[in-house]
């Protein structure tokens, strides 16, 4: 979850997985809100999920950080649920709730007993309308997210240089801004801000609900309309499409932090999937990934880190199912006595491999066989199939695309991985990468670093 | 994301429904097995463990046990690590590692389709039997394992998580932790007579769980286990004594306090196990409905994530409160942590709190063993602990008969006050 939150859009390899399954039902209420059920009867369990297409890719400058900050304060209570009894309900049934913010979206998810669906279907549908946003409870949250972003990214070197990478690779896209904003917006971030966040994306019409388990669609189409079907829809702001200005050059960046090993990541401007059955290039280049780092017997694995001995850790991956942009990115951290320059060659050596020799029909069947294990065994997780009908309706498709794109990937060949090889990583690649190191510095134990600002700024917090 | 949760407070949930069948029988090698038979999905799993955890590191060599255990399938029988690796992947299946205090062992996620289990199985048992530890890669694997160990040695999270099991137990196998040196110190004769010592059947519980039958699973934990080495009779570890309450400060530039407060407080198998459970969830077990969320996070904003929570090992195994915070309010937010506990250590649960925490660990128990996946890691600590195989049916039960009075005797006896230890990493 901390790297759906972060950058998992970047991290998750290829290695999507699609549903084999074919028994997701959907239907659409007058309010403009889909409702997609996919029962599955093993258990009595209910995975219940909103996903708002509102993520911080929809930010504005100046208020990065708003997405992920209303997404705490929708625990903070309804005109008719007090704070903190949403979640004390849900922790009554047995069950939990979290929720979740990226770049393409915002969700809000319960695994409960089936038997407590319709209950967590009304109060999910009363915040969606009733929320009650105070300026109490937002400055006492803020607090709380901001120890978040310590956390998580001010104390985490890696997390540092993926904020450097993606605030360099972007210029104009809003890709750019981190998922939890930055520490300078949260301070000036006010209640009135998250409030015209929820007003403006929190409609039926741009949100969709997700029920997956043991329950009876029919009975949850009803439930969906008795519930999130009075809610009013509302015209949306008009999305720019913030497109990105052609690279010319390669972009280096580095950040000094306090670490042993150094870290690189390199990121280079790929499509993403766009048509379903027109592109070809997005599954040659989830392939490709697969083929460096999809297994354990994959190629950093195997040449870089057991034969080579180059790298401490190496990896490969590009997210082609986005709402924004995608990038191809290698990463690792180089082997006790060797340089990061030597890992770059050794990292970009790989692409070039391929895109000289091509691949063998093995690592392909081997890529192939577990795309079709995963099948099988996401089959024992309702919350892993819940996930993956949501990030597909996330970037615009629908679920019933997984099998089409699975039948895609199976049918990727391996002069098709090698020509994508060649194209965007050759010699003019440079058009489109940027590199980001991780420099590390000893630790000065004495010194707090200055980079905790946030303190500074407002010590009587 | 809204909470972040903490991975041993899941370990904690150990839940399970009535009318999960779970059998157990010793195969002919003395490997105790249990097994739970479904064919609900075209899926088997299959752990091994063994009584091989860091706990049994030789004076001087901590990590051994960790690197045994990470380079089983690093080589075996006439396979090198490349070979095992590939014909995994090209089965579709997937090799884990168990690497704890306890326990060291493997897990296998299988396709159970003839053909592709059979294969998996075969390399399971390869690498169970015959690893080869190969001189080079133990080697590399040292090299790389020394660097995660410096690289570790950098950040506030892992140095307050080591510098806490130190605290907790000094002396004592559970408070030590691999070292540079230690590490270094290694040799590919010290991982093979650790494996021929430790690996044997007597020393090892086989849980599986999915598509095969009681004679099919009978016959696959006979065959993983009848060629282990003989092994020699487990040593009991040394006991645990409770440490002196004192605070360690640890320097370091981060911009947030890492805090923990614990003692080592409960075994498995204790009876006071269940209240315990059933406190801790009002204390800071159960996400924001717990006190420690309430009063640290929801009140004051000091932390992102504040938890408690009590993992029972073989011996007594940690009590622990962490949370992380801006450094300048760190005796703040350790002043309100501890008022909470001591808070909680008199008055022991409300009535709410108490009946609230009984309906989630009820109610919620379904849901924590939906899957076989989920299934398996309670099955396999049923196992490996020798709880009572009635674990499961009798839990709600277990649970609900739970007191508050038991809950503050049970926490008077295992969170004394002249025990607990504080670490505070980055502190001013």
């Amino acid at each position: 979850m901390q790297k759906t939150l972060m950058f998992a859009a970047l991290l998750l390899a290829g290695s999507a997985a699609f549903s084999v399954s074919a028994n997701p039902y959907e239907t659409r209420l007058a309010n403009g809100l889909r409702v997609i059920v996919k029962e599955d009867h093993r258990a009595p369990t209910a995975v219940h999920m909103v996903w708002y297409r509102a993520g911080s890719m929809d930010e504005k400058d100046g208020y990065s950080g708003v997405a992920h900050m209303l997404e705490h304060m929708m625990f903070k209570g309804t005109q008719k649920v007090a704070g903190g009894e949403f979640s004390r309900i849900v922790a009554e049934t047995g069950g939990r709730d979290n929720a979740f913010t990226s770049h393409d979206y915002t969700a809000y998810f319960q695994i409960v007993p089936n038997t407590a669906l319709p209950q967590m279907m009304a109060l999910e549908a009363d915040r969606m309308a009733n929320l009650r946003l105070t300026q109490q409870d937002f400055a006492s949250e803020l607090k709380v997210v901001m120890e978040e972003r310590r956390l998580r990214t001010e104390d985490n070197p890696q997390s540092l240089v993926w904020e450097m990478l993606n605030g360099t690779a972007w210029l104009a896209h809003p890709y750019r801004r981190p998922v939890i904003g930055w520490m300078d917006d949260l301070e000036h971030m006010t209640w009135q801000d998250a409030r015209d966040w929820y007003q403006s994306w929190y409609a039926p019409n741009n949100a969709y609900l997700l029920v997956v388990g043991d329950v009876d669609h029919a009975k949850v189409f009803s439930d969906a309309a008795r519930t999130y079907g009075k809610i009013k829809p509302r015209a949306l702001p008009v999305r720019k499409p913030q497109n990105e200005p052609e690279q010319t050059g390669v972009k280096r960046v580095a950040v000094k932090a306090p670490a042993k090993l150094p870290y690189l990541a390199l990121a280079w401007k790929v499509p993403r999937l766009q048509d379903v059955d027109q592109d070809q290039e997005p599954y040659a280049l989830s392939v490709l990934a697969a083929v460096l780092d999809g297994n354990d017997a994959a190629r950093f694995a195997r040449r870089l880190v057991r034969e080579q001995k180059i790298a401490q850790s190496a990896g490969a991956g590009y997210e082609e199912i986005v709402r924004g942009e995608s990038l191809f990115v290698l990463d690792g951290q180089p082997a006790e006595g060797r340089t990061v320059a030597e890992l770059e060659t050794a990292l970009r050596g790989e692409l070039t491999r391929i895109a000289e020799e091509g691949v063998a029909e093995e690592e392909l069947a081997r890529i192939k066989t577990q795309l079709i294990a995963s099948q099988v065994y996401k089959r024992d997780s309702m919350m892993a199939q819940a996930m993956e009908i949501g990030r597909f309706e996330a970037a615009g498709f629908s679920w019933r695309d997984y099998d089409k794109v699975l039948d895609k990937m199976r049918a990727v060949t391996a002069a098709e991985v090698q020509a994508v090889a060649k194209k965007y990583f050759g010699p003019d690649s440079d058009d489109r990468l940027t590199i980001a190191v991780l420099d590390p510095q000893p630790i000065d134990e004495s010194q707090p670093r200055k980079k905790s600002g946030g303190a500074a700024r407002h010590p009587a917090q | 994301m809204r909470i972040l949760f903490a991975a041993l407070a899941c370990l904690l949930s150990f839940t399970a429904q009535a009318g999960v069948k779970i059998e157990h029988w010793l195969a002919p090698s003395g490997a105790r097995v249990y097994f739970v038979e479904n064919h609900d999905l075209p899926i088997l799993d299959v752990e091994v463990d063994f009584s091989a955890g860091s706990a049994y590191d030789p004076s001087g060599k901590a990590g051994l046990a960790g690197l045994t255990a990470a380079l089983l399938d690093a080589g075996a029988g006439d396979l090198d690590e490349e070979a095992i690796a590939a014909q995994l992947v090209d089965l579709g299946a997937k090799l884990s590692g168990v690497r704890e205090p306890d326990r060291a062992g493997l897990v296998l996620r299988t396709l159970a389709y003839p053909k592709e289990r059979e294969a998996a199985l075969a390399l399971l048992q390869l690498v169970l039997t015959r690893p080869s530890f190969p001189e080079n890669v133990v080697t590399r694997e040292k090299a790389r394992s020394i660097a995660a160990i410096q690289e570790a040695d950098t950040r506030p999270d892992a140095i307050a998580a080591k510098r806490f099991a130190a605290a907790i137990y000094p002396d004592h196998p559970y408070g030590v932790k691999a070292t540079v040196e230690s590490v270094g110190s290694l040799t590919r004769d010290d991982l093979t007579a650790f494996y021929r010592s430790h690996y044997s059947a007597r020393r090892a519980v086989v849980s599986i769980i999915g598509d095969v039958t009681r004679a099919e699973a009978e016959r696959i934990a006979q065959a993983l286990t009848e060629a282990l080495p003989a092994g020699q009779a487990e040593q009991p570890l040394p006991p645990v004594s409770q440490p002196t309450a004192a605070t360690i400060k640890v320097a370091h530039p981060a911009a947030q306090s890492h805090i923990h407060i614990g003692l080592p407080a409960v075994k498995r198998g204790d009876p006071d196990y269940f209240p315990l459970l059933v406190g801790n969830y009002s204390l800071g077990g159960g996400g924001f409905v717990s006190r420690l969320m309430k009063e640290v996070r929801e009140k004051r904003g000091y932390a992102y994530s504040v938890h408690s929570y009590f993992s029972p090992r073989k011996l007594e195994g940690p009590f622990d409160i962490g949370l992380q915070t801006k450094r300048e309010q760190a005796e703040d937010a350790l002043k309100v942590a501890n008022d909470v506990l001591a808070g909680f250590l008199k008055d022991g649960p409300t009535k709410a709190e108490l009946a609230a925490a009984k309906k989630n660990l009820i109610d919620g128990l379904g849901l924590r063993i939906d899957s076989n996946a989920k299934l398996l890691g309670y099955l396999s600590v049923i196992g490996f602990f020798d709880l009572p195989l009635t674990y499961l049916d009798d839990f709600p039960a277990s649970v609900g008969a739970v007191t508050a009075q038991q809950v503050r005797e049970a926490f008077a006896r295992h969170v004394r006050p002249e025990h607990l230890m504080t670490v505070i990493v980055a502190a001013d």
